[in-house]
């Protein structure tokens, strides 16, 4: 019955769904947009895809247009990490860029389940006006290895798949796409019309006015021995102490994400011959850390792990970690990093009173990719009406926690976001409500404990209890 | 005023860093108290410095075995400690109910092991208490800090006891000397440093208390504290399988009191309250059941039981009899028959198999010779060798000394209570000479007989030092009267330095403490607190080298394997295995198992295709070899082979030692028997080491645990191929490859 009741409310939810995007896409189409030119850069150097659009948008309709859309194929929007849009303002010299907002859009009218970012623009264009947007996403897990397992002695060689022609519902005039690579060794790529390669750079195009939604799949097959760090899950726990500390743990579940590693490990050939052997594998990894950063310990689940060295000045603290183990592809390691930061560097109070917690979300690991990222900030006892403000979609939700001497519990405020690159290391705030009284609960509770101890140890010297006399 | 001066000397020179403060407290507490005219009485005065000397003594004990805490880190350390650990993690997370029925099959693949019915769970259930206790009181404490300290926390527990004891034997100066000596005794530090988890940590507290209980109920005749005694003694064997001797100890302390003639109702009572009481609550352990009533080690305490009751009897009797002549002959007939009746029970119980017979482990504590020639597997063990006189020196430092003088003390004053201790104090140094390991239980007695010898010589010396001023004072004063005492020091006369030579003495004595303080404190530091998981070394720049093979090959074996990935190694290293790497283990410390030990050193034995075919019948997928050529790391398992051979070799006769030896002698280079150039040990430990350059000016393949060229450096492996090998070779991990297809 109840399966049938959620069937029903599913169908009516999903028809009205539909009809408010079949509204919607009806005001979209409405506008004629037209790319005079673009230019899409590719960088895949490192194993997050960074891909910079430059786009010219002129309007070519009669109503002025107040957002671009951006299409993507299935394939890619599930390993799209972040999208970024800008409009560069003024002159060269003086060249800056105004950020604008991006959100994931439904255009149902998509051919082959296209999916599409839409980019708000700061002042609707107006008809016949044109403006330069540029556009930047990453893409991770988009390099998939070829041959899946290598042997110690082999280099690590992956594909990347896309389209010559950049996909878009729009008319594009004129394209042109650069692909770099992170060396010159590529094994092979498609050879479309106009293909170009020199040094570390493939060029396809230009292309002179292609139609809207034109695809040309390619395959690159090219070296890459970067380390293809990825966290698979990340639990970072931001503890408030008012008595003047922020106490951080971090607990990672990394994995050498590349192709495999086959066969044996010769620990001779990884010391003697360190360039040709284990390319692809990885040892080291670098964690930036806020500045002032104190008591910073690195372990796992059977002790610490005494292989890092932590380097700080007034900017920055930078911690240098070793894994146990080498990591090649498919090993894996779990590993803890806690550290205190000074409380007055991050916890604010606005003006309506309220006090706020100023973070960095992200992980401080150095060019990695988060496939799950859990921040738990832990308020002190006593706070009240937490909120958190997060400059991106995150999903969010509220925990209790207990801790040295707690009884009613600490409030945690969780943020969750999946598929984190380290471009989101960006500051968020939570809002709470905190009267400092609580603070002296915890010594109250303990010097009173001591107190009554003492009171009972005094009364039972003086106290006969004895029955004969 | 005694406690004062006492309590004063014994801080001063046994605390050493707390001296300064602990005659700080005094001086201050006079001085004050003095001021404000609100004098305490001079009773009040010594129990205030006794509870301060005491609580001083609590503390040190605390953290004089925090070196390696310090040093390392808070790890559990060394082999056992990490099953310990592992059991009470299990214990936490699920249960008593389930830990009490835990079938492992993690170890002893693939025969696993019945943990709840084949460990003693005393250690495990208290730190599981504490932490529980901790929990509740809402401090959020990992349970490994919890194991961590718990033998420091008991062996400040254990001071008290000691203080106690003393105080029971002696006086309470003796006790307090007991305490400070226990301590800091490395004896017992070595067993219970922070993060040495082991039964011992606890257990001898649990004898202490057991002995201390007992004594007390001799010397009361109080059922309350021979029920104490009872408790204390079931605890001892929730602990640890010493119990055995505690069982075997007061059964003959009694024998002894009755032939000399000390035979009391206070001392039937205490017996057999302890032992009727003791023995039912002993068989609720499941790893102790029915042999506390069956086997033979346990069979003392119940003859001295039976012959407790007809002393009993035979009193009772003559009490009715009142005619000596026929008393004596009845007492011929009963006993007479009772001793008949006895040999025959225990012939019959013996050879109807009732009554088992000792074990090997007993055997070779009277005999210790017994274990070398019929069980290498305990020979084997390096802390069940028979104790050199330098780790007794080393372990006990003056104590060394001070326990004859301590004896003679005993002896002259002798009662019920110093005839156990001298008991305990012989018996304990005969089993501590038999095996390294016993020293342990061999401490508190040493400690207390010590002490009694450094309070009765210091009360001597400082009551001659007193008298003397006291004659000079009087007869300076009252002139007359000195007549009076000169008398009373008729002694004096006759030596005429004595007050001199008193006083030489006592410097002396504290000089010899202090110098027993400095020496615990430097063994403690310098060789009890490494944890034997992390190595340390000292550099080329003088700098701290860590070598964390162990945890990184573990750890290793924890992430990159499938978890139910068998792996075969030598007995030593189970333990860490599971604990550490979370992976099943064919043997491990708990060596219950002799033929599944003996396989495994028959496989490491022999030739490759013949260990392939042994491991494919173990279904092993890793074999994990410890290597210390690189680093010269001496206890590997190429320096232990010899016992895999001879353990092996007890079992499968194919294995011959002779086979691996040169001339009777062991080695690995060129001159090396060609069985040994070719076994499996051999192979995985020298696997690609003749390419490695150990040392500079050395040729490749310098092996520097054993500092020979190793002789058979083209090592190839078929049936195997190299996993891991961590950074300074100190494990290598070895994978068996799954067998060739047929076509």
């Amino acid at each position: 019955m109840e399966a049938l009741q959620t069937l029903r409310l599913a169908l009516v939810f999903s028809i009205f769904v539909h009809l408010s995007l079949l509204a919607r896409s009806s005001s979209l189409s409405s506008s004629e947009l037209r790319i005079v030119n673009a230019e899409r850069r590719i960088d895949l150097s490192s194993h997050i895809v960074r891909v910079y659009l430059t786009l010219k948008v002129e309007n070519t309709g009669t109503s002025p247009a107040s957002e671009i859309l951006l299409a993507f194929p299935p394939t890619q929007v599930d390993h799209i990490a972040l999208v970024k849009a800008a409009v560069p303002v003024g002159k060269k010299k003086k060249k800056s860029y105004l950020p604008l907002d991006v959100k994931s859009a439904e255009v149902p009218e998509g051919p082959n389940g296209a999916k599409y970012f839409s980019i708000l623009l700061l002042n609707p264009l107006s008809a016949g006006g044109s403006v330069t947007v540029e556009v930047l996403y990453m893409l991770t897990h988009s390099l998939e290895p070829f041959p899946l397992e290598i042997s110690q002695s082999e280099s690590q060689l992956v594909y990347y798949h896309d389209s010559a022609i950049i996909l878009s519902p729009y008319h594009i005039k004129q394209q042109i796409t650069f692909i770099k690579t992170p060396s010159t060794k590529v094994e092979s790529f498609t050879n479309v019309e106009s293909t170009d390669r020199a040094g570390t750079e493939i060029k396809y195009g230009p292309y002179e006015d292609r139609t809207p939604y034109s695809y040309s799949p390619i395959i690159i097959h090219f070296e890459n021995n970067n380390p293809f760090a990825v966290v698979e899950e990340l639990v970072r726990e931001v503890e408030i102490s008012h008595w003047g500390s922020l106490q951080i743990t971090e607990s990672y579940k990394l994995v050498h994400a590349g192709a495999r590693h086959k066969g044996i490990f010769s620990r001779v050939e990884y010391q003697s011959r360190p360039s040709i052997s284990g390319v692809s594998s990885f040892k080291l990894l670098l964690a930036r850390l806020p500045p002032r950063v104190h008591s910073v310990y690195y372990r796992d689940e059977i002790g610490n792990i005494s292989s890092s060295h932590l380097r700080t000045d007034s900017k920055k603290s930078e911690l240098e970690i070793e894994p146990r183990y080498p990591l090649f592809g498919g090993w894996k390691a779990t590993f803890i990093i806690g550290y205190g930061l000074p409380l007055q560097d991050f916890l604010f109070e606005s003006s309506d009173g309220r006090r706020y917690l100023n973070f960095s979300f992200g992980c401080p690991l150095a060019d990695t990719v988060v496939d799950k990222l859990t921040i738990k900030v832990v308020l002190p006892e006593g706070s009240k009406s937490p909120s958190a403000v997060v400059p991106f979609p995150v999903e969010q939700h509220l925990e209790t926690k207990y801790s040295y001497l707690d009884v009613v519990g600490r409030t945690v405020v969780v943020l969750e976001k999946k598929n984190v690159v380290p471009d989101h290391n960006s500051p968020f705030q939570v809002y709470y409500n905190f009267n400092p009284i609580f603070m002296l609960a915890e010594p109250l509770m303990l010097a009173s404990v001591f107190f009554f101890f003492f009171l009972a140890c005094v009364a039972y010297l003086h106290v006969d209890l004895s029955i004969r006399k | 005023m005694q406690g004062k001066v006492e309590g004063g000397v014994k801080s001063s020179s046994q605390c050493g860093l707390k001296s300064d403060l602990s005659s700080n407290n005094t001086s201050f507490f006079s001085s004050s108290l003095s001021l404000k005219s609100l004098k305490l009485k001079t009773k009040q005065q010594a129990l205030l410095i006794r509870v301060t000397i005491l609580g001083l003594v609590y503390v040190l004990a605390f953290i004089s075995r925090l070196f390696s805490v310090l040093r390392y880190e808070s790890m559990i350390h060394e082999f056992d400690p990490y099953f310990n650990y592992r059991t009470t993690l299990f214990l936490t997370e699920k249960g008593f109910y389930e830990f009490w029925n835990w079938f492992d099959s993690e170890s002893w693949y693939p025969l696993g092991r019945i943990i709840g019915g084949t460990l003693y769970p005393g250690l495990m259930v208290t730190a599981a208490l504490i932490y529980w206790a901790i929990k509740f009181l809402r401090f959020s404490v990992h349970i490994r800090e919890v194991c961590v300290l718990t033998a420091p926390f008991f062996a400040s527990n254990t001071t008290i006891v000691a203080y106690l004891f003393g105080k029971e034997l002696w006086d309470s100066g003796a006790g307090l000397v007991a305490a400070a000596l226990i301590a800091i005794c490395p004896g017992y530090i070595s067993r219970s440093v922070a993060g040495s988890y082991d039964n011992e940590g606890v257990a001898i507290f649990a004898l202490l208390l057991t002995f201390y209980l007992f004594v007390k109920a001799v010397n009361t005749g109080s059922l309350a504290w021979a029920l104490a005694s009872a408790f204390g003694y079931f605890y001892m064997v929730s602990a640890w399988g010493g119990y055995v001797f505690i069982i075997n100890l007061i059964p003959l302390y009694v024998l002894v009191l009755l032939i000399t003639g000390r035979y009391s109702m206070r001392l039937y009572i205490a017996y057999n309250c302890m032992y009727v009481l003791g023995m039912l609550l002993a068989m609720q352990i499941r790893f102790v059941g029915f042999q506390h009533v069956q086997s033979g080690e346990h069979m003392a305490a119940m003859g001295v039981f039976f012959l407790m009751q007809v002393f009993y009897f035979l009193d009772w009797v003559k009490h009715l009899l009142n005619d000596p002549k026929l008393f004596q002959a009845f007492l011929r007939i009963t006993v007479t028959f009772a001793v008949g009746v006895g040999a025959v029970a225990l012939g019959v119980g013996t050879a109807s198999g009732y009554i088992s017979p000792w074990t090997g482990r007993f055997y070779s504590l009277l005999d210790p010779t017994y274990a070398k020639d019929h069980i290498p597997i305990i020979a084997s063990v390096s802390e069940h060798q028979p104790t050199a006189w330098s780790s007794f020196m080393f372990d006990f430092h003056i104590l060394l000394f001070l326990f004859p003088a301590g004896l003679y003390f005993c002896f002259k004053k002798l009662s019920d209570a110093t005839i156990f201790i001298v008991m305990y104090g012989l018996t304990s140094m005969y089993f501590a000479g038999v095996m390294v390991r016993l020293i342990l239980v061999a401490t508190p007695a040493v400690c207390l007989i010590s002490a009694i010898a450094v309070s009765a010589t210091i009360k001597n010396l400082t009551q001659l030092v007193r008298a003397k001023s006291k004659v000079a004072h009087s007869g300076a004063g009252k002139g007359t009267s000195s007549a009076k005492a000169s008398s009373k020091a008729s002694l004096d006369q006759s030596l005429p330095f004595q007050r001199n030579s008193a006083i030489a003495l006592l410097l002396g004595a504290f000089y010899l403490l202090s110098r027993y303080a400095t020496h615990c404190t430097w063994v403690t530091s310098e060789a009890y607190s490494s944890p034997s998981i992390v190595l340390a070394a000292r550099g080329a720049h003088g700098n701290r080298v860590i070598f964390d093979d162990y945890r990184e090959a573990y750890f290793w074996l924890r992430q990159n394997t499938p978890p139910d990935a068998k792996v075969m190694s030598w007995w030593d290293y189970g333990y860490q295995i599971t604990a550490m790497g979370n992976r099943t283990v064919i043997v491990d410390n708990n060596t219950w198992n002799n033929t599944h030990i003996a396989t495994v050193g028959r496989a490491m034995s022999s030739y490759e295709d013949e260990a392939y075919e042994i491991m494919r019948s173990l279904d092993v997928d890793y074999v994990l070899v410890v290597f210390g050529g690189v680093t010269g790391y001496s206890s590997d398992d190429i320096n232990k082979f010899l016992w895999m051979v001879r353990i092996g070799g007890g079992v499968f006769p194919v294995i011959k030692e002779p086979d691996y030896l040169v001339n009777g002698e062991y080695r690995v280079d060129k001159g090396a028997a060609p069985k040994m150039l070719n076994c499996l040990m051999y192979k995985l430990s020298y696997y690609r080491f003749g390419e490695l350059t150990t040392e500079y000016g050395k040729p490749p393949g310098y092996d520097r645990a054993r500092g020979v060229e190793i002789g058979n450096k083209d090592v190839k492996l078929e049936y195997l191929e190299e996993a891991f090998t961590t950074s300074n070779w100190i494990v290598r991990i070895y994978k068996v490859k799954p067998p060739n297809n047929r076509w």
